[in-house]
């Protein structure tokens, strides 16, 4: 019975106990004095690790921030708010945070534009992309297989009618689905921002034009009609230049595919 | 002194745990990357493998074996692999915290680190004394480290060729460990031979 049972057990016990207590010790002797601003200020930030600030994730840019060296108003994810309380645990000046939020440069509904192949491969749009640059005719239109819908931790980008789209009330702007998408569709915009050109396609106007009913053709009329010069076309697409735009939408009632969006 | 050698050279080239017995493949994928922190990972994987072995081998012969305890060795075993890491763990960040940062989940994983566990049963299964127990051991640590030093020098020299997009990552990494295990193969029959 004893040996059988309970010296197992007490073997066992003992040795735990006596592990338990070298690391308590050594944990004790050897322990590592933690910064308690950057731990208080970590708590603040919102454990995102998207790195929108440019620092490796929320433990590096809260190590930066203890020691002085970075910005308080550089997270996205946590907006104002976050940079409030940052600004006050560290007694600087508040910054105000430019607000951003991500948008899919993509127009290619079911309706407007079709597949050239029968994809039955694995459901991810990196996937597909590997062969012959994704199923769609248009090479540069999103895919549709929600690689950026799984990465989002805020449940605020959506596959609709085959393509992506974010809502704007619940995206956050951490930029995750930009470096997700692998056509690159996804720009992190402005919030302020209304106008938005939803094509990325830089093939010549002709062949946008085969491929999809609502894709940017190059013609230059939305780059005529801006009365502020914030649109030019660059590869056969039009870009919006957002710190120059005023939001009057002339270019989007000109634009003959309608690829120009507003959105309020 | 004689077999303390050939058990040595035999677990750095004929038995290397991770060309010949595939232990340990996931810090060998992880963290042959950059040769600063391939050496870092091996040293201290070879100072757990030795630490533990110098404890596991007393507790199995003194305090397992007379009591018909035997079948105990797979938890306590892992349970001292376990405190060696995290002891580790403690060092390591008092005095080399960048070692630290670039190990990063790697080096909590030793404690799962098949190649340690491996090291300790095996050298109670061949029956070894204590001395040729930690002599495995060692050649086992410094086996495991003339891997991850190899291999980085191949992954360095593979990150400047031009790679096609579906082999790129881990298939050409898989595809050249596979190579270089092969090459490992050679080793058998050498040790014996030296000794002659």
């Amino acid at each position: 019975m004893f040996q059988t049972f309970i010296l197992p057990l007490l073997i066992f016990v003992g040795l735990g106990i006596l592990a338990g207590l070298i690391l308590s010790v050594a944990s004790v002797l050897l322990s590592v004095k933690t910064d308690e601003k950057e731990e208080s200020i970590r708590a603040i930030l919102p454990g995102v690790n998207c790195g929108a600030c440019g620092f490796a994730g929320c433990d590096a840019y809260a190590q930066q921030l203890a020691k002085g060296e970075a910005k308080t108003n550089l997270c996205v994810p946590g907006g104002d708010r976050t940079s409030k309380q940052i600004s006050e645990l560290l007694g600087v000046a508040y910054e105000d945070v430019e607000e951003q939020t991500a948008f899919v440069r993509c127009n290619g509904t079911k309706s407007l534009t079709q597949n050239r192949y029968y994809y039955t491969g694995t459901p991810s749009c990196e996937a597909c992309n590997m062969f012959y640059a994704g199923k769609g005719t248009c090479d540069y239109g999103c895919l549709g297989f929600g690689d950026c819908v799984a990465v989002c931790n805020y449940d605020a980008i959506h596959i609709q009618d085959g393509v992506a789209k974010v809502e704007r009330n619940k995206c956050v702007g951490c930029g995750l689905c930009a470096k997700q998408c692998p056509k690159g569709l996804i720009d992190i915009v402005p919030l302020s921002s209304c106008v938005h050109v939803a094509c990325a396609s830089c093939a010549m106007g002709k062949e946008t034009r085969s491929t999809c009913k609502s894709g940017c053709i190059a013609c230059r009329r939305c780059e005529k009609a801006c009365p502020n010069d914030a649109i030019t076309i660059t590869d056969n697409c039009a870009r919006i230049d957002y710190a120059k735009c005023s939001h009057c939408g002339k270019c989007a009632e000109l634009c003959p595919s309608q690829c120009i969006r507003i959105e309020a | 002194m004689k077999e303390m050698m050939t058990i040595l050279l035999s677990a750095i080239l004929v038995d290397n745990f991770v060309f010949s017995k595939f232990m340990g493949i996931c810090p060998f994928l992880g963290v042959s990357k950059k040769l600063d922190s391939a050496v870092g990972m091996s040293v201290a994987v070879t100072f757990v493998m030795v630490m533990a072995t110098a404890v596991t081998y007393p507790i199995y012969t003194y305090l397992l074996v007379p009591f018909n305890l035997e079948y105990l060795k797979i938890v306590i075993f892992i349970l001292v692999i376990a405190l060696f890491v995290q002891f580790v763990e403690i060092l390591l960040r008092r005095f080399l915290p960048s070692l630290y940062h670039s190990l990063g989940i790697y080096l909590p994983l030793i404690t799962t680190n098949c190649a340690v566990l491996g090291v300790t049963m095996l050298n109670v299964d061949n029956g070894y004394t204590f001395l040729p127990s930690l002599v495995n051991a060692l050649g086992a640590g410094l086996g495991f480290m003339l891997a991850l030093v190899l291999f980085s020098g191949i992954r360095q020299k593979m990150e400047s060729c031009d790679v096609p997009a579906f082999f790129q990552g881990m298939p050409i990494t898989l595809m050249a460990a596979a190579i270089v295990s092969v090459a490992f193969a050679g080793f058998s029959g050498v040790v014996e031979g030296i000794f002659q």
